[in-house]
Parts: C-alpha cells; structure tokens; sequence
C-alpha cells in the first residue's frame, strides 16, 4: 500500500506549514487526488489521517476531490481524457506507481503522437487549506 | 495564500535519511560506461558486505536492468507503507524500468522530474548504507533534479580518453564540482595510467583508471561473470574502496 508513502509526503509537508505559519490547528484540509495515480481513496484518508494525528496536526475537516486526467497532443493539440482509453488492468497497476508510466503505454489517439502532456490530474497535489 | 510545495519534496530528506552515503555517476557524454560501473560497484560493495541499493534515474532509457541481469516482467518491487526494491545479488535494485516493462517512453523536461520526484518519494531504503545512482548522460532535467532535491551526495564524473569526452567531463566538473568527490577515466587502452591522469591532473580530485575489457561486453546480464572481469577487479579496487574508505572516515570522525 504505498497510499501510505505519499500520504507520510502530505503529512511531512502540512507539518512544516503550519510550523512556519504558527498553527497546529487546520480547519478545512482539501487535497486533489489525480485520476491517473488511481489512489485508493479509504487506504489514503485512513492512512493520512493516521499520521497527522501521530504528528499533532489538528484537521477539523478533510476533503478529498478527484481531479480528472486529461491529456493533450503536443503534435495535434487533440485533448482526450483517460476514460476515452481502455488500459489493461496489469498496466493501471505501474501507472498507479509511477503515474509518468503512461508515457510507456500511451499516444495521441488522433494522430499517434507520443509527444503528449498529461494536462490535469496526475496525482495528489494539496488544493486548499483554511486555518 | 501559499500553499504547500509538491508534497513529495518534503519527504525526500526523510526519505534517504539513513543512507550514508549516496554516490552519483554522470557524465555528459552517452556510452561512457556510467551504467556498466554504477551496477559494477554496486555488486563489489555488496560483496564487500556493504548494504547497497542501486537507483536508475534515467527514465526515458533505463538499462541498469539489463546489466543486472534482471528480466523486469518478472521480477517487481513490492508495495509495503511504500515501494520496496527487489534485491538482486544483494543489491536493493530501483528503476523506472519495473513500471513502463521496458517500453520506449518519450518524457518532456518537466515529467522527468516528476517521474522523479515520484520514485525518490514513494521507495523506502530501508537497511541500505550506500546508495548509488546510474543518471542519464548530460546536464539533463535528471541530474538537475538530484542536485536541487539533495542535500548530501558525492558525483563521481564519469568520461572516456577521449578528449571530446574530458572537455564535456570539464564542463560538468565546473557545474556540479562541490558535489564532485572523483573521476573515473573508462575505457583507457593504448595510453599509461599515468598519462591519463595527466589529462586532468590540475583538478586535484581522486582519478579512477579503469581499462577497456572485451569481456565485459560478453558479462552483461550476468553480475557473477562481471564480477570476474578486470573491469570489476578494479572498479572494486579503486572506486568501491573509496567509497568504503570514506564510510570508516566518517565513523572515525564520529567516534
């Protein structure tokens, strides 16, 4: 469950926030967990909400939105999104790793184009915080 | 309001905490050998007894695999609270590689670093003392992600005989030189140690000269045959001493 690692980053990462803005307390946490990475929602919530208390960082309110991947053609300009694409199951797994996997497995359903960006919706990213 | 860097940032220090010693070969020319000595060292130190892990940072072209021997369908990290690196010959091997099977992978600047950001975050040394890293040639987005996102490790600048290879070497020993603990001149043939050396003996850093093998060539993909080359001999004699020399200094120095 490497839920648990990325949710140590956000943790380690709020920790040295609100060290700098003097606060142990947050009201409203809001992270964006990126379709692509797949994140298993329970395990990372459970997991982050874990840790921020064994780290004494207060969240009154936790929310966790998912941000839709999309992607777009650097050849064609195309913009397509990652429910247009059927990936085998074995292949979601290494893009739920290493979410720059898709690089690997992908291209511009236009016009073949490796050359892609992933737009939105890699991973988690923190979106909000209210003190 | 400012809101937390990358979350994966702030974990990178805890991340390689215990390590304690990372050691990076870059070169900024390709087909230096960077990769055959990065894995050589790695299995001389781990049959030194030193616990190694092995990290290929190149993303777009992993081949530190492929010296290992390791075939990346089959062998695969394991997900605990984090990634876990196989180990192979003793070595805790990380690469890109378990994640894109080996498939040509086409990444722009700012992926790359994200790539890496991702694997330094999630994967968890845990019991490994050395650690090396196999970068891809060039003052590339993964060397400048290294440089800015840790702290403590030790550049070994990687170059051929050639001088097309030395003045790019130089280049990159201007840039990175604070970080730069020595020099490893692959592949010499034809000239002495001595007037190798002389090449870039004004730097006054440590200069590791290491021969051409034909045989290592035929070694790769299997770490006991390479382990018995002249190649390994001295890579274990020059560099994976260094590196275990500068492990006692520095418990001495604690003592």
């Amino acid at each position: 469950m490497h839920e648990w690692a990325l949710a140590e980053a956000v943790a380690t990462s709020l920790s040295r926030y609100i060290r700098d803005v003097g606060t142990s307390k947050i009201e409203r946490l809001i992270i964006a967990l990126g379709e692509l990475q797949a994140i298993d929602r329970e395990i990372f919530e459970f997991a982050l909400s874990e840790i921020m208390r064994s780290s004494g960082i207060d969240v009154k309110s936790l929310e966790l939105v998912t941000e839709e991947a999309v992607f777009k053609c650097n050849a064609c300009g195309y913009e397509w999104r990652l429910k247009d694409l059927n990936i085998p199951e074995e292949i979601r797994e290494s893009i739920h790793f290493l979410p720059e996997a898709v690089f690997a497995y992908v291209k511009c359903p236009r016009c073949g184009s490796p050359d892609f960006v992933i737009v939105k919706g890699r991973g988690l990213n923190i979106v909000g915080i209210e003190l | 309001m400012t809101y937390p860097l990358d979350p994966r940032l702030s974990v990178l220090p805890e991340r390689l905490s215990r390590i304690r010693k990372v050691v990076v070969f870059t070169s900024s020319k390709g087909g230096v050998g960077k990769t055959l000595i990065s894995a050589t060292a790695s299995l001389t130190l781990s049959r030194r007894g030193i616990r190694v892990g092995l990290l290929d940072i190149d993303v777009t072209n992993p081949t530190a695999h492929i010296v290992l021997g390791v075939d990346p369908s089959k062998v695969k990290p394991v997900e605990d609270r984090g990634i876990i690196p196989p180990e192979v010959y003793g070595v805790k091997f990380m690469s890109p590689v378990f994640f894109t099977e080996d498939r040509p992978t086409a990444l722009r600047g700012e992926s790359v670093s994200s790539a890496i950001r991702e694997i330094l975050s999630v994967t968890l040394w845990t019991g490994v003392d050395v650690l090396i890293i196999d970068t891809p040639p060039g003052v590339s987005d993964e060397l400048l992600e290294l440089v800015t996102n840790i702290r403590r490790f030790d550049a070994v600048v990687v170059t051929t005989p050639s001088i097309l290879s030395i003045r790019s070497a130089m280049k990159l020993l201007d840039l990175i030189s604070p970080k730069v603990s020595g020099v490893a001149i692959n592949m010499v043939q034809g000239k002495s140690a001595s007037e190798v050396t002389q090449l870039i003996k004004e730097l006054k850093l440590p200069v590791y000269v290491l021969p051409y093998d034909p045989m290592v060539e035929q070694a790769i993909g299997n770490p006991q045959k390479m382990l018995a080359t002249e190649f390994a001999r001295e890579v274990d004699r020059q560099i994976s001493s260094s590196i275990m020399s500068s492990l006692l200094n520095k418990d001495l120095n604690h003592q």
